[in-house]
């Protein structure tokens, strides 16, 4: 460890005492008020890293998406030998793998799976994990121990899609500040105090956080040896902000060494780093110039981050995302901003490294922001279409602190003190065809839920069909519920996160956050039944086929209160149900209102639904409304959106926004105006999530006929981006079917 | 010989009919081109102007159109009101609003009430009292001056250029913001020496914060056809570069904000 004369103290505080990152923050931060004008481009090394990163990543997708896969090794924190990019350039270091982009095996999650995603690529899983795998237990194994024929059934008829049962669970945000702020020895000596403490007479809790106190040790301790591989002691806090970056990486990459989460978030670490970059500028260590190559060059390790993926699972998840979600701005409870030049040093990456999907920058948005980075992060979206945001004003009120980031796409996260388990999400217009059709499921007449009462011939009634679906709502929540606590108790077994949990509080609270898809075609069909006449056409078994829809009726996405209410009442309906039922380790349930880009998979197992929708249409993405049926501009279609209640809905109501660059304005400096005043406007009626695309729908068209001339292009889908080329062909014609709103 | 009759009466009884009901063509919720910022635009029915190259036949009759009552438009503008920002609120456009310069004038004063800012985007066709009135309420005047020249004025919208130069003149005898707005269209709006004699007209007026020009283009084609009229500029192109550059260069001798759309 360099000492350095240089260095300025820092501020004292509770932080020095106790494990404590955010009293550190608070006392040091730099907060940032000006403009984008002081920001540099990328360095000469942050280049030639980049070319070499980008020639790779040509290969990648020449190779069908997959550069190489490691069969041989089970990936664990120390698996893999130090692995570099270029170098002598490389200012942050470390891969995942010996080699940039080579992906590796994580067989906890589900062996089979892993061996089937190495099969589609015409590869086998050496046979001496095969042979580990005959002795040792998998995640996947366990929960289809503990399965019951209902859950299975719920499942296997894809009203419970994409459930966390065969690979890792994800969205657990471990707090990496903390080994760059104390260094792995210190956390390790937290955490041999908070063994100590869990003593006296053995519960199962207890038994149970011992084990996994000792598990977060041993993986600090790993996190040590990977460091050393690569030359560097990270048993101590760091001391530039050079070295603060790289212990925070560490940290995570740690973290996707170990597990292939669908979603492993980032956090908020730019804020803090700011502290050490403002401090390394001030004492004149480094220039403007090397503070932005530092972040380019963390930036561009986060855009590396590769798992072994299964195709069963694009389909749920398109175009490889990781997820890697890191929250810029938000304001502080004292009134101060979180925004520093930082934050804008991260949007910075998407001039200098061009466009990119991940990490997945989210703004959290507060009336209160800078001016400055309002615009700045609004003329980032209309040049890249790269960035989310969220309403800092309504999450921080409401889920009490304000150092927070955002897990997977949309969904609040405190900071070391709590996690989430990941829930999936069940196919609520699935639930309505079941309850249509006296419990069975409408392609092959399946009993799914029992009691629900044939409907009388003829036009549908409203209250009757609300009933009878409310009915089997409340039954989808039991069998979810229960589906969710086998889920987690097998994954702390055998796929437990000793990495991001070793950043984390040792006993910490937990939200199990469940989901909801195709809300927006509730409120359309039930709107119908209501407004219209609609007469199920049924098969010969009875089942309903398609739908006869007379008259017109009002629908989702005109600011139209009659459909919007609906869509907030089975909302609120459908938590309150989830919130019945016992949680593993005592999580409290969530919901959100998301899709990822699954909308498609969804809408291929849908039948018809009452709203006209066909057999098999995909469903809107998110809490979208459906596409072109928010025909009354796109302000009435956000109104819309904005009337589901977060208080229903914590986990996150995605809404993704597309327009067309002219419909904003004519000059950049109108346009810049009008996407602020749209996004605070939005938020202003207490909405949660924007995604913002700024794009021409020719681009798109141009993209999908030639995808070798777009190789960065960006773009946001429910919750997340994705590079546009990497979408399927489906996926890719769906994106461009979406509203555009063109006059707005 | 106008491609459609004047329908003076029918024009005069779109003011007074139906005081709590404004004749609309149609509503837009993100306007970005009409006005300031993001604005609530509400296209209303009815325009004695019979521009060869006009973009929205369909507003042109003044029995068209649907009624929507005013308090409907204020209510909306009021779900609307947290997307406009320092700048933005609502633009009446059409058509021309000044045939229905009473009703607006209800319809402004109430928007203010609820914190609106107001904009009037007109072709200056008349300029009487009730005008005056609405002006009150009018936060800012876009004003679209057609041609300098009345001869040729006439011959391209079919009436004088002596109401909207007056009405010009009277916004800034009483100091109200205005836009100019100029629609360039080859071989009619094009002469340099008429494009000149436009901003010298103008070029000392305190009240002009911005000329906007609005190259012509052919999206208003599909309205004439299936109007089944017969569309006068149907084979005019669109300006050259050269010709948009042109008329940019001279107008910037005059104003200091011209933006070319």
């Amino acid at each position: 460890m360099k000492t350095d004369v240089t260095a300025i103290p820092f501020e004292q505080g509770e932080w020095n005492s106790t494990l404590n990152v955010y009293s550190f923050v608070v006392k040091n931060i730099t907060p940032y008020t000006g403009n984008s004008s002081f920001l540099s481009g990328p360095s000469a090394k942050t280049i030639n890293v980049w070319n070499a990163t980008k020639e790779a990543l040509a290969i990648e997708r020449a190779n069908n998406g997959c550069l190489a896969v490691d069969t041989e090794t089970i990936s664990n924190i120390t698996a893999f030998r130090p692995g570099y990019i270029k170098k002598e350039d490389e200012v942050i270091v470390g891969l995942q793998t010996d080699v940039l982009l080579k992906r590796s095996l994580k067989p906890f999650g589900g062996i089979k799976l892993v061996e089937s995603a190495a099969r589609e690529r015409g590869l086998e899983v050496s046979d001496r994990i095969k042979d580990i795998f005959k002795y040792a237990k998998n995640h996947n194994e366990g929960v289809f121990n503990a399965y019951d024929p209902e859950i299975r059934a719920y499942r296997s008829k894809h009203v419970l899609t994409g459930l966390p049962d065969n690979y890792a669970r994800g969205r657990i945000i471990g707090d990496f500040r903390r080994l760059a702020l104390y260094g792995a020895d210190a956390l390790i000596a937290f955490k041999k105090a908070d063994f100590k403490q869990v003593s006296g007479e053995m519960t199962e809790h207890k038994v149970r956080l011992r084990e996994e106190i000792n598990s977060q040790i041993a993986a600090l301790k790993d996190i040590v040896l990977m460091a050393a591989e690569y030359g560097l002691n990270i048993s101590n806090a760091a001391t530039t902000a050079k070295e603060a970056i790289q212990w925070v990486y560490f940290g995570y990459l740690a973290a996707v060494k170990e597990q292939d989460g669908a979603a492993m978030s980032l956090g908020n670490v730019s804020s803090f780093l700011d502290i050490y970059l403002e401090r390394d500028l001030k004492s004149g260590l480094i220039t403007e110039e090397e503070a932005q190559e530092l972040v380019d060059q963390f930036v561009m390790k986060l855009r590396l981050v590769r798992h072994l993926r299964p195709a069963s699972y694009d389909e749920i998840f398109g175009g490889d995302p990781t997820w890697v979600t890191e929250s810029l701005g938000g304001q502080l409870n004292d009134g101060r901003t979180k925004v520093t030049k930082t934050s804008f040093r991260f949007l910075q990456t998407l001039y200098n490294l061009g466009s990119s999907p991940e990490p997945n920058l989210t703004i959290l948005w507060s009336e209160e922001l800078p001016e400055g980075f309002k615009r700045f992060c609004a003329q980032v979206s209309i040049d890249t279409s790269s960035i989310q945001y969220e309403n800092d004003d309504l999450m921080r009120p409401n889920r009490g602190s304000d150092d927070y980031g955002i897990a997977c796409c949309v969904s609040y996260q405190e900071i070391g003190k709590a996690i989430q388990h990941f829930g999936a999400r069940a196919n609520l217009p699935k639930a309505l065809l079941i309850s249509l059709n006296a419990g069975r499921e409408e392609h092959e007449g399946t009993v799914i839920v029992k009691g629900i009462p044939e409907l009388p011939e003829g036009p549908l009634d409203y209250d009757l069909v609300l009933d009878v679906f409310k009915r089997t709502l409340s039954d989808l929540a039991r069998v979810y519920a229960k589906a969710m606590y086998i889920i987690h108790y097998m994954h702390d077994k055998y796929y437990y996160e000793r990495a991001q949990m070793s950043l984390i509080d040792s006993d910490p609270r937990v939200d199990i956050a469940y989901g909801a898809a195709g809300i927006s075609i509730i409120a359309d069909s039930l709107a119908a039944i209501k407004y219209a006449k609609v007469t199920p056409i049924r098969n010969e078994k009875g089942l309903t086929v398609d739908f006869k829809i007379e008259g017109e009726y009002p629908q989702f996405g005109n600011d139209d209160d009659r459909p919007d209410t609906i869509a907030q009442e089975i909302t609120h309906f459908f938590i309150n149900e989830l919130r019945k039922h016992q949680t593993y380790k005592n999580s409290t349930p969530t919901l959100s209102l998301l899709t990822i880009t699954s909308n498609v998979m969804y809408g291929t197992n849908t039948g018809a639904t009452p709203d006209g929708r066909k057999s098999g249409e995909p469903f809107a993405p998110g809490a979208n409304p459906m596409h072109g049926r928010d025909s009354s501009g796109a302000i009435a279609s956000l109104n819309s959106v904005a009337k589901l209640r977060y208080t229903d809905a914590q986990d996150g109501i995605s809404n993704t926004f597309s327009m067309i660059p002219k419909s904003l304005g004519d000059t950049k400096e109108e346009q810049v105006t009008n996407l602020v005043n749209t996004i605070e406007g939005y938020f202003k009626h207490m909405a949660h999530h924007l995604n913002v695309n700024v794009l021409n729908r020719e681009t798109l068209m141009d993209a999908y006929n030639h995808p070798e001339e777009y190789p960065q292009l960006t773009i946001r889908v429910s919750g997340y981006a994705v590079n546009f080329v990497r979408l399927s062909r489906a996926h890719q014609l769906e994106v461009i079917a979406r509203t555009f709103h063109e006059k707005m | 010989m106008l491609y459609l009759p004047l329908q003076d009466i029918e024009a005069s009884k779109l003011n007074i009919d139906d005081p709590e009901h404004l004749r609309i063509h149609s509503l837009e919720t993100f306007g970005t081109h009409d006005g300031p910022g993001i604005r609530m635009v509400i296209f209303v029915q009815g325009c004695q102007f019979r521009c060869l190259y006009c973009q929205n036949p369909d507003t042109l009759d003044v029995k068209a159109g649907e009624l929507i009552a005013i308090d409907e438009l204020v209510q909306r503008a009021v779900r609307q009101k947290a997307y406009f920002g320092k700048f933005g609120g609502v633009t009446v456009s059409g058509g021309e609003p000044l045939l229905q310069r009473s009703k607006l004038s209800t319809l402004f004063q109430r928007l203010h009430k609820e914190g609106i800012n107001t904009c009037l985007d007109t072709n200056g066709r008349l300029n009487d009292v009730h005008v005056h009135e609405l002006l009150i309420h009018t936060d800012l005047v876009m004003l679209d001056v057609k041609h300098i020249n009345e001869e040729i004025h006439r011959k391209l919208t079919g009436l004088t250029n002596k109401n909207t130069l007056a009405l010009a003149d009277y916004c800034e005898s009483i100091g109200k913001r205005l836009w100019l707005r100029y629609v360039l269209v080859p071989g009619w709006t094009d002469q340099e020496q008429y494009i000149e004699e436009w901003g010298q007209r103008f070029t000392n007026f305190k009240t002009v914060e911005r000329v906007e020009i609005i190259p012509f283009h052919q999206l208003g084609l599909h309205k004439w056809e299936l109007l089944k009229m017969d569309y006068p500029l149907k084979d005019t192109p669109t300006p050259t570069e050269e010709s948009k550059q042109k008329t940019l260069a001279i107008f910037n001798k005059y104003f200091d904000n011209v933006i070319l759309k």
